[in-house]
């Protein structure tokens, strides 16, 4: 059977899901961001950043390099060749603050690169994002990435000396903090109140129990009725449901066949080729009934073990 | 088959034409139908929140927003209880959680913020982290001290104390004349907007620097100011032995008062976040964090915006204006700032303190 062994990933999910109870009272479940995620939106910015840096220069240099040039016969910098030097100071300057200023500020709450990845930045108390705290997070950032940087690249040379290493290892708790706590909070997300949670964007998918075989009980190719006792609903639980749901949307007729086989085996029924899906999907119907029966009373059943 | 991460940037509608409710054979699955109409009516509107494109909003759709996120939050309460749908579980939860970030997301725009920012936020901010502009203030007139008397006993500290890009004609034993000429007034404006622009770069990392730093319970944010001033006061030695106290001061404060106060707030919000750390009072340690980063962050804006004139002022009017004109704008600077921060009073309009 090719139920996959889920369990050491959907067991990381669980221990990064958090409630947040909203002001008006409601428990909203957020998953906090992987840091590999992170790490990966990181990099994803830096590239659009450091592509952005890279062509607005070279068509500066490609539109206005004559004009410089010609700076070396007089000394001086003409008027409009001055105008942009400064115009290329301030873009540099606002490439490293104002493109995460700006995009997490908006209303997605995510740059480029969280997006691409399914992240936002969220406030931790439930309450909304200001300005503030997007500001206050974006600044830490220089002394939690750009600071270990710059010492590494120098400290093993031996350039700093001493004070150098020294101010390495003080620079890299900022960049390890990260790591060593449990929501994955920068430094800059401690101080501003913050952290970075997934952010899904889910489709309705269709119900299952309104066509085929889920709605009527019976196989619309052959006809053949598919009725499940009491004890043969009885082995299986909540976990082997949702398995069972997956490999119907995802609709895998080698899956389909493989998984019909499995249950037929397990609760004893000669298995007929052919009409596995419309099986399939009268057994969901019927143990999602059965196992929904049980939640309305209270009753719950985990997996097929409990 | 499906790609999912591809179909929800391109695709429309996952959803065709529902079934009637009566087609579903589980309880639940005809809950979810009765339903799911409001839930994709609240989608299209979040959706359009996000993109900010709020033109396209409708009056209806906007007064339909609270109301069709409480349906959809209780929908999923009650799903959690009754449904063992994980497909629809999961969409309710991200769309009860995209619907509340737009429900609870930030009202007013970029220019609201600034103009509520401008008009008090800033001076209010300031003026809650006084203790710590006292602190930053006592470290600056430390360093500004130390420097003097270090160099005043042992010439040797000039060279140890300030960086060796100033050190041109600028060193101990200078004559007054060359020591005036690094004074003197430009004759042309060209090229003063570049060196501007470069300097405001400059002093921004470091400010920025000096607020990072704070998270470290402010102890280097301290000692960056007391070695800043440190430069200050050795070349302050310097100018005093040749007799020319007068025109350095007037020199340096027609943009000083402006970039030595911007780099004070700086100093002070990053000890506030350090001090807040390190006593947080009553609070967590975290919340008191966050509480005084917020804070401290909008001093940060506010520090830039000063960055930003006081470049300009060291550009132009340092380097084109006499000693006494040099001197009143200074002055002057000091004084509006001043009035800006601790005159300037307003009661907050939506009653958000921060």
């Amino acid at each position: 059977m090719n139920k996959p062994a889920s369990n050491p990933f959907q067991a990381a999910t669980d221990r990064r899901r958090r409630i947040v109870v909203t002001p008006e009272g409601i428990a909203l479940p957020f998953v906090i961001g992987s840091r590999s995620s992170r790490a990966g939106a990181l990099i994803i910015d830096f590239l659009i950043i450091i592509v952005a840096i890279v062509v607005v220069s070279l068509l500066l240099r490609w539109v206005f390099g004559g004009m410089i040039g010609r700076m070396d016969d007089s000394g001086t910098l003409g008027g409009a060749a001055e105008f942009i030097f400064i115009a290329y100071i301030i873009f540099l300057f606002l490439a490293r603050y104002a493109y995460f200023l700006a995009f997490e500020m908006g209303p997605r709450g995510a740059t480029p690169g969280k997006r691409l990845v399914g992240l936002r930045v969220a406030a931790r108390d439930g309450g909304r994002l200001t300005a503030e705290a997007v500001i206050a997070r974006n600044l830490l950032r220089d002394i939690e990435i750009f600071l270990p940087l710059v010492f590494l690249f120098t400290a093993p040379g031996g350039e700093g000396g001493p004070a150098g290493i020294a101010a390495l290892a003080w620079f890299l708790v900022f960049m390890l903090f990260a790591i060593f706590n449990r929501d994955a909070m920068r430094a800059g997300d401690l101080v501003a109140g913050t952290w970075v949670v997934e952010a899904p964007r889910k489709t309705l998918a269709a119900a299952l129990s309104t066509r085929g075989a889920g709605r009527k009980g019976s196989s619309e190719i052959t006809g053949a009725e598919y009725k499940f006792g009491e004890d043969e609903l009885a082995v299986y639980g909540e976990y082997e449901l949702q398995t069972l749901e997956r490999v119907l949307r995802d609709g895998k007729p080698e899956a389909v066949a493989a998984v019909a086989e499995t249950i037929c085996r397990k609760i004893g029924w000669n298995p007929g080729k052919g009409d596995e899906r419309a099986f399939l999907e009268a057994f969901y119907t019927q143990l999602r009934a059965r196992l929904e029966g049980g939640m309305r009373l209270g009753k719950r059943k985990a997996n097929k073990f409990s | 088959m499906k790609a999912p991460a591809i179909r929800n940037w391109f695709g429309k509608k996952a959803v065709d034409a529902s079934p009637p409710i009566e087609a579903a054979a589980l309880r639940s699955d005809r809950f979810r139908l009765e339903r799911e109409g409001d839930w994709m009516r609240l989608e299209a509107i979040v959706k359009r929140m996000e993109s900010g494109r709020l033109r396209g909003l409708s009056d209806e759709d906007v007064l339909a927003l609270p109301a069709l996120y409480r349906t959809a939050a209780s929908s999923l309460a009650v799903a959690r209880e009754t449904s063992l749908d994980s497909a629809a579980m999961a969409y309710l939860e991200s769309l009860v959680q995209r619907a509340w970030f737009q429900v609870y997301g930030p009202r007013q725009g970029f220019f609201g913020w600034l103009r509520g920012f401008l008009g008090g936020g800033l001076s209010r901010s300031v003026r809650e982290i006084w203790l710590d502009i006292c602190i930053a203030l006592a470290a600056m007139i430390a360093g500004t001290l130390t420097g003097w008397l270090l160099v005043s006993r042992d010439q040797e500290w000039f060279y140890a104390l300030v960086p060796t890009q100033f050190l041109d004609a600028r060193v101990p034993g200078a004559s007054r004349e060359a020591l005036l000429e690094t004074l003197a007034v430009e004759d042309s404006a060209a090229g003063l907007s570049t060196f501007a622009a470069s300097l405001f770069s400059n002093n921004a990392g470091v400010s920025i620097l000096a607020f990072a730093l704070g998270f470290a319970f402010g102890v280097p944010s301290v000692m960056l100011l007391v070695h800043n001033m440190a430069v200050l006061g050795a070349m302050w030695w310097l100018y005093s032995e040749a007799g020319l106290t007068y025109e350095f001061a007037a020199w340096l404060s027609v943009h000083g008062t402006t970039e030595i106060f911007a780099i004070l707030l700086a100093g002070a919000a990053g000890i506030h976040i350090g001090r807040s750390m390190a006593f947080p009072g009553a609070r967590s340690i975290i919340s008191a964090a966050a509480q005084s980063g917020r804070r401290a962050a909008q001093v940060m804006v506010g520090v830039i915006f000063m960055l930003i004139l006081a470049a300009v002022l060291e550009a132009f009017p340092r380097q084109l204006l006499g000693t006494t004109e040099r001197f009143t704008i200074g002055m002057a600077m000091l004084a509006l700032w001043m009035g800006y921060f601790f005159a300037f009073r307003r009661q907050p309009i939506n009653g958000d303190p921060a």
